[in-house]
């Protein structure tokens, strides 16, 4: 007599926890309004360094156990001291982790186990336009592409679905796909 | 005022199988229609509309009208035929031309105005349709006002529109559709499309049609659905009634000259944006059509099919290298906006605290609250509960719990 184990996927992600969230969110809407931010401050030339740690969510302020930092600078070819890296670049970093994010927590929603995620973000900018030198070229980025290299037990197809659905549910995607008003203001 | 057993609202077909199932079970009734039977095939639907259902699936409770040609797929006449016809034959007691204006609870029952008098029902049956509104983002106000602004319930033929470009929002049967017909009549046509569902008319020599319904998948009910929400939200397959075009997808738009890009998600100053994920839309799309061919070939496969042509994978969706992501409204391109954004049922005379958060009926397989009924919304029983052939299933079933109750009353 054999005795079959059913193998589940462990990509360290809790989805039954965050399916029960939906469950408190349907009954209390109010309690999914979040609010992040970031506190830069600038310390030299192009340099500047952000802290990141209080956000507010589940209807009250929440602090972390620390702080985190991140840094921002240009590199020599702009003339700077290239401490850092560039902002554009800290953006292709946050769509990079928000989309291996959701690679991780689909791929356990659907039992897939994940052995290596790689994505390698690229983005194209042309600078005369944040040198103002053409109204016809934007300062962002014209195009960005995303190359996922990922080993699983699954299909290609599968691992296809995992890539798109990422995607659907992503922010940093959606952030970059879809017109977003920003304010800024001066105390 | 008047008395009635159980009032039916609406007399399209699903308010006409109602009846005919009500009747069947000698249930006194009434069938309330704001205008004529058929009311919103008559008046609300562009003129080359063809069913998405070949005609062999038009079954109605006690009536099968395939016509001469079961393979075919019934013009907007044709269904009113059909509709006219069968509200004949099941002598279906239909009042014309009356309005509901409120729906409030008395009693153990329910107080229906109308315009026409006011009516007492035990039971009422909502079959005022699941596409009475077409829903149109907030932001088409923002449009410059020398664009003219249509619905699909606005829309009848591309005489209609004067010359120029046209933006077709939305990529479901209606947006496709109406997109390859301006096309065909000479416009400049872009379509802006978020989700969207491709599916070829006809798979291994076998409409999509007939797959769906021996693979049981128009059968498939709420309780084997894991996330009912989603799948009713999600939009109808671009598809079109005509066997001889295989696809009215992306591709087959973007060879007739059709220019595609991402949804649109907001007009500002006069510039159209639109998303930059229409790639991934295209890639959801195709992995969905895929997913559902490949159940289609293990049906074949299991039940042992042999005279299908084997299994076929089509092209992948073209997706343009950098689709337009702003559309300068301003600049004299485009004339008309068509909105294919989606409909909604109007349930704004309903006077009860029987609505979502979203405004949206909530309902248990069609049940309300005792003896208030709906029928005809996508997916309420079964994912064919909206159409033409999946309504009666529905109808049977609110008709065998009306009378149920009734005897259960009279016990």
């Amino acid at each position: 007599m054999t005795y079959q184990t059913e193998v589940k996927a462990d990509n360290g992600v809790d989805t039954e926890a965050l399916i029960g969230a939906r469950g408190a969110f349907e009954q209390m809407p109010e309690a999914a309004a979040f609010t992040f931010r970031s506190d830069c401050a600038w310390i030299e030339g192009t340099y500047s360094s952000n802290n990141l740690n209080g956000y507010f969510g589940l209807g009250q302020e929440h602090t972390r156990k620390q702080t985190y930092r991140i840094e921002s600078d240009h590199p020599e070819v702009f003339h700077a001291a290239d401490r850092a890296p560039t902002p554009p670049e800290i953006v292709l970093a946050a769509l990079a982790s928000c989309l291996t994010g959701g690679v991780a927590s689909v791929a356990q929603h659907r039992g897939i186990q994940l052995n290596a995620v790689r994505v390698v973000v690229e983005g194209d900018i042309d600078v005369r336009g944040i040198l103002g030198m053409d109204p016809d070229i934007r300062n962002g980025f014209s195009a960005i592409r995303a190359s996922f290299d990922i080993d699983a037990n699954a299909s290609r197809e599968d691992i296809a679905a995992l890539v798109a659905q990422s995607q659907k549910r992503s922010a940093v995607f959606d952030i970059l796909t879809n017109p977003t008003n920003v304010a800024v203001s001066v105390a | 005022m008047k008395r009635i057993h159980t009032l039916v609202i609406g007399a399209g077909q699903a308010g006409l199988a109602t009846s005919h199932c009500l009747t069947e079970r000698a249930i006194p009734h009434v069938v309330l229609e704001r205008g004529e039977v058929a009311n919103s095939w008559k008046t609300e639907r562009w003129d080359s509309l063809r069913l998405l259902t070949p005609n062999w699936q038009s079954r109605l409770p006690g009536h099968c009208s395939e016509g001469a040609d079961p393979n075919g797929f019934m013009a907007l006449p044709d269904v009113i035929r059909l509709l006219c016809t069968y509200a004949d034959a099941s002598k279906a007691p239909v009042e014309t031309g009356v309005c509901v204006a409120a729906l409030t609870a008395e009693g153990l029952g329910y107080r229906v105005e109308t315009d026409k008098g006011t009516w007492r029902a035990d039971h009422v049956v909502i079959a005022s349709g699941a596409c009475n509104i077409a829903s149109v983002p907030a932001f088409s106000d923002a449009l410059p006002p020398h664009i003219a602004q249509l619905t699909p319930i606005d829309y009848k033929t591309p005489a209609q529109l004067r010359t120029g470009g046209v933006l077709v929002v939305g990529g479901s049967a209606t947006g496709v559709q109406l997109a390859a017909e301006l096309r065909r009549a000479g416009h400049d046509v872009i379509l802006s499309t978020g989700e969207h569902i491709r599916m070829p008319r006809h798979y291994r020599g076998r409409d999509v049609q007939w797959w769906m319904d021996v693979t049981g998948l128009h059968e498939t009910p709420v309780s084997e659905v894991d996330d009912i929400d989603r799948v009713r939200r999600l939009p109808s397959l671009q598809l079109t009634g005509d066997m001889s075009r295989q696809f009215t997808d992306l591709n087959s738009l973007q060879a007739h000259g059709v220019e595609i890009t991402g949804r649109l998600a907001v007009v500002q100053d006069g510039v159209a944006k639109f998303s930059g994920a229409l790639a991934n839309h295209c890639a959801l799309s195709d992995l969905k059509m895929n997913r559902l061919l490949d159940t289609f070939d293990a049906w074949a496969e299991t039940s042992a099919q042999r005279d299908l042509p084997p299994p076929e994978r089509f092209d992948r969706t073209r997706v343009p290298t950098m689709p337009r992501v702003s559309l300068d409204l301003r600049s004299g391109r485009i004339a008309t906006v068509i909105w294919a954004t989606g409909y909604r049922p109007d349930h704004g005379w309903i006077d009860l605290p029987v609505f979502d958060r979203k405004g949206r009926l909530v309902h248990d397989q069609g049940s309300i609250a005792p003896g208030l009924h709906v029928l005809g919304l996508p997916f309420m029983r079964r994912r064919n509960s909206a159409l033409i052939d999946g309504v009666g299933r529905d109808a049977r079933f609110i008709a065998d719990r009306i009378d149920r109750a009734r005897h259960t009353k009279a016990a």
